[in-house]
């Protein structure tokens, strides 16, 4: 088993930095950079004193008694990255990029974001740290995710609106790499997902590896063995990477990511990258992408903004090659379903993002019979979708 | 002998410096754009960048990003902007490099798109994306076609990156002056002869200059240094607002 890239950030043949010259000499000595903090024991020791005391590390691994009894199946735990500061797993890597934007000596942060999660959590950091704070948002993402927005605006982040394209996630990333290569000098890029180029997927996964490193441990003294399933939601696949990736290489644990499937895959309303898309190019690097046949890249659909992109991290394009893991999707209407059944059956109101791992949870708990365990990714809250579920959904 | 190279052989010749223009290819359909092209090369080109249009333009700024748009949605693919050469070369013999990002020429296939890149009549490709590290996979292909794959240099290469970009480069060298996407700046920095003439310590090659020219007087200061004169949104504006011609012009005069 090969799970690591080679030099140049390749999983087999996706990966790698496609990005234009100006940016290069950043990437290198950012890869240069984190992996001297990676093997700097002081740095590693700042990092998980600040999960714990700053973000509220560990997460619970929470039972779920409602929700597995009403279902009738596996025994369904929930991974409460929901309850860490600022409300989902994207601090844990906004922390950890932070603070190698300290060691590097940069004082400027900027960011894009869909659901504003990452942010949040990139805007939190900032104003820990005393630094600048920029974030691009595609302006139909600021519309749909505007509680986010203000926090944003609170913590005394410029959020700058987006307007090309299709004004999602998508163009908030161009639009950011456009910035950043204006800044390059003095200006810290933190992704906030497993995309982009190397050696972004790889430090954002490993960032986002506490989650699955505690969840491994959790289980154990519950259940005293490692769990049948993991599922969590995948748009760049962050908290997926995080959580499967300590997993990869267990024979006995199933793995499986879970895109937006939007209005239906036949409908080419959706936003599943690996379920409908092919191997192509873009913002850095070679995944499976939603194009059309002369390379063009399609416009993703997801009722969730942090789903909502045509592109996946390169591992999970290699996982999905490799079976690593398993991929499937969920629409739309069955993620508002499961939104609502995790709120009212459990007193969790989760984000409609986090909604997908527990609506394909649903159909796998079914099948799987109560001598299993199913471990559910529930990667954020859903008080930013609050207002839209409301206005859209008259449950 | 390459076309990109003779033609950086005769300008050098000649004492003049080269006018590398770019235009997006079917902006905004076929027809106004190979007018366009006509135009500019009938004004005094040296070397046609012809833009391929991707959806997702993260180097470009504003007018390249619309241009892109605007061809887009008059239906331009890869296929008819190769035709397109094919249709210069009935009348004119001026280098043709292929401008673009890597994802549609990697879905049409790099084996694919060099072959019929070079039977339309296409000297060289440019590829914004794709960094000398990643260039490995195309490189055999251009070779191949004997085809000249024009590298790029930023303000944040360093010299010995530069070295190493540059050893096995062909054509020219495009040394982009500004950090940031394309598009028109106001002033010209004022240290880049000093910059072109430290490149030349790490090549051979002739040195075409970019991003953010968009006048004769911005031309002239920076062909002081440079060997070439890279222009591509101010003719992508130009050429929209109608005043393609008068602009070709002004840098022909400007260059000499």
């Amino acid at each position: 088993m090969n799970e690591q890239c080679d030099e140049k950030g390749h999983f087999g043949e996706y990966g790698g930095r496609y990005v234009a010259e100006t940016l290069m000499p950043a990437l290198l000595e950012l890869e240069k950079a984190y992996k001297e903090a990676k093997s700097d024991p002081e740095f590693m020791s700042e990092f998980r004193r600040l999960l714990v005391d700053y973000v509220g590390r560990p997460s619970p691994l929470y039972f779920a008694e409602r929700l597995t009894e009403a279902w009738g199946g596996a025994k369904i735990y929930l991974k409460r990255e929901d309850l860490n500061h600022t409300g989902a797993h994207k601090i844990n890597n906004t922390l950890g990029q932070a603070l190698l934007a300290r060691r590097m000596g940069k004082r400027r942060l900027m960011a894009e974001t869909g659901a504003g999660q990452h942010g949040v959590a990139t805007a939190t950091v900032a104003a820990l740290f005393g630094m600048e704070c920029v974030v691009y948002m595609g302006e139909e993402d600021i519309v749909r995710q505007e509680p986010n927005v203000k926090r944003m605006k609170l913590l005394n982040a410029r959020v700058v609106p987006v307007t090309s394209g299709t004004k999602t996630l998508k163009d908030a990333m161009s639009e950011a790499m456009r910035a950043w290569a204006a800044e390059v000098q003095t200006m810290f890029y933190v992704i906030g997902t497993v995309a982009g180029p190397h050696p972004y997927p790889v430090m954002v996964r490993d960032f986002q590896s506490v989650i699955g490193e505690e969840t491994r441990k959790q289980i154990m003294e519950k259940e005293g063995r490692l769990p049948d399933t993991i599922i969590a939601c995948v748009g760049g696949g962050s908290n997926a990477a995080g959580i499967f990736y300590p997993f990869i290489g267990e024979p006995v644990v199933n793995l499986v990511g879970v895109e937006a499937a939007g209005l239906g895959i036949g409908t080419g309303k959706h936003a599943a990258s690996i379920g409908a898309g092919q191997a192509g190019i873009l913002h850095g690097c070679k995944t499976y992408v939603l194009q059309d046949a002369d390379g063009q890249v399609l416009n993703a659909h997801s009722i969730s903004a942090g789903l909502d992109y045509p592109g996946v991290g390169p591992q999970h394009a290699y996982w999905a090659d490799n079976g690593k893991v398993e991929y499937c999707s969920i629409t739309d209407a069955e993620a508002v379903d499961a939104f609502y059944e995790l709120t009212r059956m459990e007193g969790i109101i989760p984000a409609l993002e986090s909604a997908h791992a527990v609506a394909e949870a649903k159909k796998r708990a079914q099948q799987l019979g109560n001598e299993c365990v199913i471990v559910v990714n529930l990667s954020g809250r859903g008080d930013k979708d609050v207002d839209s579920i409301l206005k859209n959904d008259k449950r | 002998m390459n076309r990109i190279v003779k033609k950086f052989e005769e300008l050098k010749k000649a004492g003049k410096k080269g006018l590398v223009g770019y235009l997006t290819a079917g902006d905004p359909d076929v027809e106004v754009s190979e007018r366009n092209i006509r135009t500019a090369i009938e004004g005094g080109l040296d070397v046609l960048e012809l833009g391929v249009p991707f959806s997702d333009p993260t180097a470009d700024g504003p007018v390249i990003q619309e241009a892109s748009q605007r061809a887009l949605a008059g239906n331009m693919t890869v296929a008819k902007a190769l035709k397109m050469v094919s249709n210069i070369r009935r009348y004119s013999n001026l280098p043709v490099i292929l401008f673009g990002y890597a994802n549609p020429f990697f879905r049409y296939g790099y084996n694919r798109i060099c072959a019929d890149a070079a039977s339309s009549g296409v000297d060289g490709m440019l590829i914004v994306d794709l960094p000398f590290e990643e260039s490995g996979e195309l490189l055999p292909y251009i070779n191949e076609h004997e085809m000249c794959f024009i590298p790029l240099i930023a303000p944040t290469t360093s010299g010995e990156r530069s070295g190493r970009v540059l050893k096995d480069a062909r054509g020219f060298v495009y040394y982009i002056m500004v950090t940031g996407v394309t598009g028109a700046r106001k002033e010209i920095a004022g240290d880049i002869i000093r910059r072109v003439e430290e490149l030349r310590r790490y090549t051979s090659l002739p040195i075409a200059v970019g991003f953010g020219v968009s006048n004769g007087k911005q031309a002239r200061l920076v062909g002081e240094s440079a060997d070439a004169v890279v222009v591509g949104s101010a003719l992508v504006k130009a050429a929209k607002e109608g005043c393609l011609a008068d602009l070709v012009k002004d840098l022909r005069i400007a260059l000499g």
